[in-house]
């Protein structure tokens, strides 16, 4: 107890030095903590709203089926399992086929992708009830990013061609039904969404589809190789990936903050250690061991980190809180990269991250707080009494 | 005397006597197309909105499996090369320094800009092993007196499910074509403007060829010169060539 009570008296008597300390620690606290809750919420924001509208409880793919080789969509398409037909029948799964085709906008040629999806389906938060157009033309539903792009309101006519699964051409108008705001720009940009009979139809595909999302609420059963399971976990491992990625590349700034910090603590210690030796060669003359007296000067350094977290709580929670609760408008360009955060990001504050960040301050600030005060152990106190320092 | 004449022969003297089938027309026109070797010089005319584009070219071609093509100008395509073997083409890019096989719904893009896609320079020109033919009329294109025929395909893989080709009487060389899809959507059409004899062969010197589905002119195509039964040596057709 006397120990920290020195301790505490020690670094307040020191007045704007340990402030200042106390200052720049707090700083790289609040820092790391609201950077990484903006990277959670983007990870929590962009899985939440990938699962909602499109990775549903996980895919069943075809087995030619990649996402990210548009030369295998040709091959990617087969006719449901019986299992998969069951889940469909008891709305527990809708079918997606997916094709390629060329959309025609005055003198452009824009490459989409096509989407068949049951209007009915209640699997994914997507507005494809709108689909049930009773007109002669081929419905479609797009996202606002493939509208902007193509320059399409709703009622506008667009002229698609196609090759049927034999490789013959054909061709016909579709009109925009409805023009749905999302944040996942992979069911948006250059997507076209059209009723999955039509489109079976005009591809030649009765009863085919490429992929089958399931509801959350279900669980997965094995079915023939033509298909596989694909988890949400897989689906998202890409998000997790960047996210990760980001809070890597962030961390620079989380070392140079903390570094700062450190290096003001450690200069603290390194000249208390200087200009106290005296104080020191007294306390041990009095009889105080050496390893007391380190241990006086540690905790000096670490109560320096306390203060630091106590103060950085004081002026960073109501602003974290803040963020946390009305977001963060994110810039246009964000939209582009392909992350489906939307307008607003909504920082995520895990007690996990608080803890693990105030641990990781105070592990650093003991180091940099010990490391000046070994020199104590082999000081002489009458050296130290006299002022003399080896 | 070749093939082919023979064939454009008979049927020129079938004609005096009685009308030639839609058919026959049609493997006259194939026979008319289909040379084994030329090498030729070609302008590509793409007009955009605001201004158009020359785009030049010098191709070798053996037979309808091989081809090689390589573009002089615009300097920002000069050095473009492009190698057609059966139904793989590749693209060497001088900028990127890269050979690219184009396949899948590459292959659906258009050259250059131009109204040609990647696919129309794919196909294989003969007609008549894919088409049934029936002449549907007369009409007069050019100053040339024609047959109109309606053209069916013959099994469900062509990839135009119906064409109608105007072909001149005389010299059996196709003067327009206009190509539908399943639904019946005119896709392509192209117009013959000028018609050469070539080394005894008539071959179309100038011809405008259009996507019906976009908005424009359509992309022209003059041939500046034309050398028929060339020799070719083999190295031309390699993928070596794309980066010499």
């Amino acid at each position: 107890m006397l120990t920290i009570k020195l301790a505490m008296r020690n670094i307040l008597g020191a007045g704007l030095k340990t402030w200042l300390n106390v200052a720049v620690l707090s700083i790289a606290f609040v820092t790391i903590i609201y950077t990484q809750g903006i990277y959670l919420g983007m990870n929590e924001q962009a899985s939440t709203a990938l699962v909602k509208v499109y990775y549903g409880g996980g895919q069943y793919w075809q087995k030619d089926y990649d996402p990210y080789d548009s030369f295998s969509l040709e091959e990617s398409h087969a006719p449901l399992t019986p299992e998969l037909e069951t889940f469909v029948q008891q709305d527990q799964a809708t079918p997606i086929l997916c094709a390629l085709a060329t959309a025609f906008q005055g003198s452009r040629i824009i490459p989409v992708q096509l989407k068949g999806i049951p209007p009915d389906q209640k699997i994914l938060d997507l507005p494809t009830a709108a689909l049930n157009d009773e007109t002669e033309m081929i419905p479609a539903l797009i996202g606002t990013r493939m509208a902007k792009s193509a320059q399409l309101n709703v009622g506008d006519l667009l002229t698609i061609r196609w090759r049927d699964v034999h490789g013959v051409y054909d061709a016909a108008d579709v009109k925009i039904v409805h023009i749905m705001r999302t944040t996942v720009s992979t069911i948006d940009a250059s997507v076209l969404w059209l009723p999955l009979q039509q489109m079976q139809k005009m591809y030649d595909l009765q009863d085919e589809a490429t992929l089958a999302v399931l509801t959350q609420t279900v669980q997965p059963v094995a079915v023939t190789a033509d298909w596989r399971f694909v988890p949400p976990e897989e689906l998202l491992a890409d998000i997790k990936e960047m996210v990760q990625q980001k809070t890597i590349a962030a961390s620079i700034m989380y070392v140079l903050l903390l570094f700062l910090g450190l290096i003001a603590v450690f200069d603290t210690q390194v000249l208390a250690v200087f200009r106290r030796r005296r104080e020191i060669g007294t306390l041990i003359a009095l009889g105080m061991t050496r390893a007391r007296v380190i241990k006086i000067f540690t905790l000096e350094g670490i109560l320096n980190g306390l203060l630091a977290l106590l103060v950085g709580a004081l002026w960073g929670a109501p602003l974290i809180w803040m963020f946390a609760r009305s977001g963060m408008a994110m810039p246009d360009f964000v939209d582009n990269m392909g992350i489906a955060i939307g307008e607003r990001i909504y920082p995520v504050y895990g007690a996990g991250l608080i803890l693990g960040t105030s641990i990781l301050v105070m592990i650093s600030v003991a180091i940099v707080s010990f490391m000046p005060t070994r020199s104590i152990s082999h000081l002489s106190p009458t050296d130290a009494l006299k002022g003399k320092h080896r | 005397m070749s093939k082919h004449w023979v064939l454009v022969l008979s049927l020129s003297l079938n004609s005096l006597a009685a009308e030639p089938t839609g058919q026959q027309i049609l493997k006259a026109v194939d026979a008319n197309i289909t040379s084994d070797n030329k090498i030729i010089a070609t302008k590509m005319i793409v007009r955009g909105r605001r201004s158009s584009r020359t785009i030049e070219s010098l191709s070798y071609i053996a037979g309808t499996e091989k081809s090689y093509t390589e573009f002089a100008s615009p300097p920002r395509e000069a050095g473009t090369k492009m190698l057609k073997l059966g139904e793989q083409l590749w693209i060497y890019s001088p900028q990127t320094d890269r050979t690219l096989l184009i396949s899948g719904h590459m292959l659906r893009q258009s050259v250059m800009g131009s109204d040609l896609s990647y696919e129309d320079m794919m196909e294989d020109p003969q007609l008549a092993p894919f088409y049934a033919a029936d002449i549907v009329g007369e009409a007069i294109v050019a100053d040339r007196s024609c047959w109109i025929l309606a053209l069916a395909s013959k099994s469900q893989d062509v990839a135009y499910s119906s064409r109608k080709l105007w072909v001149d009487k005389e010299r059996f060389i196709i003067m327009q074509e206009e190509r539908f899809a399943r639904s019946g959507v005119a896709l392509k059409s192209l117009q013959v403007r000028q018609v050469q004899r070539q080394q005894g062969r008539w071959v179309a010197t100038h011809l405008v060829f259009k996507d019906q589905l976009l908005a424009g002119e359509g992309t022209e195509f003059i041939i500046t010169s034309l050398q028929l039964n060339a020799e070719i040596p083999d190295h031309i057709f390699t993928k070596s060539m794309l980066r010499k």
